[in-house]
């Protein structure tokens, strides 16, 4: 099955954007606690492009398209301007996230932890990247 | 949606957390917390009975809180998680860093 959602850069979509993920992961053999880590995994993505990579301008959007399988499914995050590889971040400690007082570097340890396989590529303007959940995995 | 209200109950701070947390609105989380402070909170309960969702956004206001919380003696307890939403602190491994109970009678014990 192949579903997509155009998702515009500001943040209250982040509402329609787990209403969508729900729907469709609803369909698959995961838990709803597996369900819920999936939607969190594939929100902070999200979040992620729409602050930081395009600044919350509305007028700009990412493409989500998600292919799911009875033994997988694959969320394809596209977007266009200043790329954010996901593989290349290194992510904060814990311990230096609270003497920081920051608020983010949360987001990206979830993704890494709970989906099986990232993949990022950038091809001249445009970034992908995509986010594999097997079904019964982790 | 989010919404969050406050009172003080038997002398503590008691936030009651509604709805769903995520980068859109963590700011009045941070706000809420921010205030009872400001009003010299000793003790602030979270009441998550009614929380469903919590992204990173939410989960950093609580950690950004914590040093601070240890430096001035101020105990903040979070009770009554869904099983859901406390899988998302376990995957961080913020059940260890921050109080969490599973009822209200026993993050007052706290």
């Amino acid at each position: 099955m192949n579903s997509q959602l155009r998702l515009y850069c500001d943040t209250s979509q982040l509402s329609d954007l787990r209403q969508f993920l729900e729907a469709i992961l609803n369909k698959t053999l995961l838990s709803d606690i597996e369900q819920h880590q999936v939607i969190l995994a594939v929100e902070e993505v999200c979040a992620n492009l729409i602050i930081h990579s395009h600044d919350c301008n509305s007028k700009e959007y990412i493409d989500l398209n998600v292919v799911s399988s009875q033994s997988l499914v694959v969320f394809e995050i596209l977007d266009f301007g200043k790329g954010f590889n996901i593989l290349e971040y290194q992510e904060p400690e814990i311990s230096q996230v609270i003497k920081s007082k920051r608020k983010g570097g949360l987001g990206i340890i979830l993704v890494k932890r709970i989906m099986d396989k990232i993949e990022f590529e950038s091809l001249e303007n445009k970034n992908i990247c995509r986010l594999y959940k097997i079904l019964n995995s982790k | 949606m989010l919404n969050i209200e406050k009172h003080i109950e038997d002398g503590n701070w008691v936030l009651i957390l509604t709805g769903e947390i995520d980068a859109s609105n963590s700011v009045e989380l941070d706000a809420a917390v921010s205030e009872v402070v400001q009003e010299g909170a000793k003790k602030i309960l979270i009441d998550c009975s009614e929380l469903d969702y919590i992204s990173s956004a939410g989960l950093g206001v609580f950690m950004s809180y914590l040093d601070d919380f240890e430096e001035n003696n101020v105990k903040m307890v979070i009770f009554d998680l869904k099983d859901k939403v406390f899988q998302v602190f376990h995957i961080l491994g913020l059940d260890q860093l921050i109080t969490i109970r599973p009822t209200k009678e026993e993050a007052l014990k706290d």
